[in-house]
């Protein structure tokens, strides 16, 4: 275990340093000239030459690279052309917006996708699990936008169910910032509309964010319940009598969920991608809205910030998957 | 003596040949057997052929030029005018979505053509190889894999700026680590196999072995995945145009159709709600082709 730890840390380390070069790759393949884009069409030559000695766009492309990764040693990701403010900054204060919402979403996977591929699985064939490989295939079909505003137009156009994208109602007052993700900080205010107006608001960007997750792992542990399930050793415990339910939780479903972690940690990376659409959507104001601003405005260091943070949640969520796999699955240490 | 060999040589390779082709032409009616079982695949491969269709007859089957600008008749609803209704510069929706066929298509397969063969080569090399070649290739593939694909696609897309050609090229880039790694796995199983080290020291070259011997026996699975990433690779282009970093407008690129349509969504839902629709379809029927493509090449499966 402890060998695999080090050898899985190592190869961390490199892909951290992979990261940083492609980012810097990104910033560095821009044909335009950004900073052209930020002085305006009619700034005189010279103003554009002192905002590239200022961000140090006049230097050889080594000594470039030997200042990000000195900038980045000290948690420097630079100022967004944007917002005036230093990225990190930014960052951490959309961020919280997002986490609120891809907790949420992955919630809904988790909560109704395994019990989805559970009862999908020891109901084989019947209506039930037509009705869930069906949503599976159109789940991991479905583009996330289009999905989000086919919702938006049936829940909130037509229908009045559930009100208009954003986070709050405009005319409720946001609570004080302590976490920056609403839900609890209206807890920690004791604001119950507030904490009531949330959860409406975040239904519907949820759900959409949640169903590509959700229909991947409602379609791994069918699967791989479909294959515990002809084991003898499920044989052997029905024939001792064990309560069918014991049968299925204990004995079916632990096993069957280890290729299931493997699937959680992919979704999470659909999560942030998925975010990116989804909250320009419901202009939720998260990191997602944030990145896709950035992009389109070509707000570099917001793009290569952004991204590598993204590149960096994502690559500790699966070394967290791995040994969390080594865990349950104790074959694996053993043989490594 | 020596004739008589040649003889006998010629004649088994005829015979050779003669079963190669047999056992060929029984894999095709297995697999046809297989397929005519399989009625999701079969779904899959009707959507997808009327799909490549569409796009081949696009200016028989369009009504307008998808480029025409009736502006009296914009935001019109779907009537027998205009099967699907007009957008808000007056385009007949119709005949936009059908032109997207052409560039759904274009992009898919040009992404598909082009990072299958990247990842294939370094999947291969890294495998025969190994040691320092195989370490280094790999890392590299990691640092690829360590983005979520989309987020990959939309930096690069967003700083080669918009454009199909640079969506396509972000795209590709995002896509060669998954072939990669297949090919590898691929090639790690057969590379210590008795015909291939008989090859080996019958004096064959490296690249003649990768190339003629350890390649072919990467290809199924690599088709499979090919044609189980198509539906992928068409979301992903799709969100690139929505976002605005993708094909520009006025190309008939379905993402863009729906961002289009999204300021008049409350009153005419039909300019920004069918095109997604056939982004759904399509991406379904290659989903829905790619696992039966999967079922099919499974040797396990074939027994039965």
């Amino acid at each position: 275990m402890v060998q695999y730890l080090a050898r899985r840390l190592v190869t961390l380390t490199i892909t951290l340093i992979g990261i940083m070069v492609i980012t810097f790759f990104i910033a560095l393949v821009v044909p335009l000239d950004p900073l052209a884009a930020i002085a305006g069409p009619q700034a005189p030559q010279e103003t554009v030459e002192r905002l590239r000695k200022l961000y140090g766009f006049d230097q050889p492309v080594y000594v470039q690279f030997g200042r990000y990764l000195y900038r980045l040693a000290h948690g420097d990701l630079g100022t967004s052309f944007q917002t005036g403010r230093p990225v990190l900054e930014d960052i951490l204060h959309f961020f919280p917006a997002t986490l609120e919402l891809a907790t949420l979403a992955l919630a809904i996977a988790i909560l109704v996708g395994i019990p989805l591929g559970v009862l999908s699985a020891v109901y084989r064939n019947s209506p039930l699990d037509h009705f869930s490989r069906v949503l599976s295939l159109v789940g991991v079909s479905m583009p996330v936008f289009w999905l989000g505003l086919v919702l938006m137009l049936i829940f909130y156009f037509k229908l009045g169910w559930l009100p208009e994208p954003g986070r709050l109602d405009i005319m409720l007052i946001d609570p004080p910032r302590v976490t920056g993700m609403l839900l609890i900080d209206a807890v920690i205010a004791g604001d119950g509309e507030v904490f009531w107006d949330g959860i409406r608001h975040m239904i519907l960007p949820a759900t959409v964010l949640g169903l590509f997750g959700l229909a991947g792992i409602a379609r791994i542990v069918r699967s791989s319940m479909l294959d515990v399930l002809s084991q003898e050793y499920i044989k052997t415990a029905r024939i001792k009598g064990l309560n069918e339910f014991l049968v299925l939780t204990r004995h079916a479903l632990r096993n069957a969920l280890v290729p299931t972690v493997t699937i959680i940690g992919l979704t999470y990376g659909g999560l942030l991608e998925g975010s990116v659409l989804t909250e320009t959507i419901f202009s939720w104001p998260g990191l997602g809205r944030y990145l896709a601003q950035a992009f389109l405005t070509l707000d570099l260091n917001a793009v290569v910030g952004g991204t590598m943070l993204v590149a960096l949640t994502f690559s500790l969520v699966n070394l967290a998957v791995d040994l969390l796999y080594a865990f349950l699955n104790p074959k694996i240490t053993y043989t490594e | 003596m020596k004739m008589n060999q040649t003889a006998s040589h010629t004649l088994d390779k005829s015979d050779v040949r003669h079963k190669r082709f047999e056992a060929r032409v029984r894999y095709i009616k297995d697999s046809y057997v297989l397929w005519r079982r399989n009625h999701l695949m079969m779904i899959g491969t009707f959507i997808i052929l009327f799909l490549i269709i569409v796009a081949i007859l696009a200016p028989l089957l369009a009504t307008h030029d998808p480029y025409d600008q009736i502006l009296s008749d914009r935001l019109s609803p779907p009537s027998l005018a205009y099967y699907f209704g007009t957008d808000s510069l007056g385009r007949d929706l119709y005949s936009r979505i059908v032109y997207g066929a052409r560039v759904t298509l274009t992009i898919a397969f040009l992404v598909a053509f082009i990072s299958m063969p990247i990842g294939t080569v370094i999947g291969v090399t890294a495998g025969w190889f190994g040691g320092a070649i195989d370490e280094i290739l790999m890392r590299l593939s990691d640092v690829f894999l360590a983005f979520p694909r989309l987020i990959l696609a939309i930096a690069f897309a967003a700083a080669l700026g918009p454009g199909v050609e640079n969506a396509i090229i972000a795209i590709a880039v995002a896509n060669w680590p998954s072939y990669a790694r297949l090919a590898r796995a691929e090639t790690l199983s057969v590379k210590n196999n008795d015909y291939i080290q008989v090859i080996r020291m019958l004096g064959a070259s490296n690249l003649r072995i990768m190339v003629g011997h350890i390649t072919p026996m990467c290809m199924s699975s690599i088709i499979v995945r090919m044609s189980l990433d198509m539906g992928t690779i068409i979301l992903t282009a799709a969100g690139l145009g929505f976002l605005g970093l993708g094909a520009q407008p006025p190309m008939p690129e379905w993402g863009l159709m729906v961002s289009d349509g999204r300021q008049f969504l409350v009153d005419q839902w039909w300019v920004s709600t069918l095109p997604g629709f056939a982004i759904l379809i399509v991406v379904m029927g290659f989903n829905l082709l790619g696992d039966g493509i999967r079922d099919i090449l499974d040797p396990h499966q074939r027994q039965s």
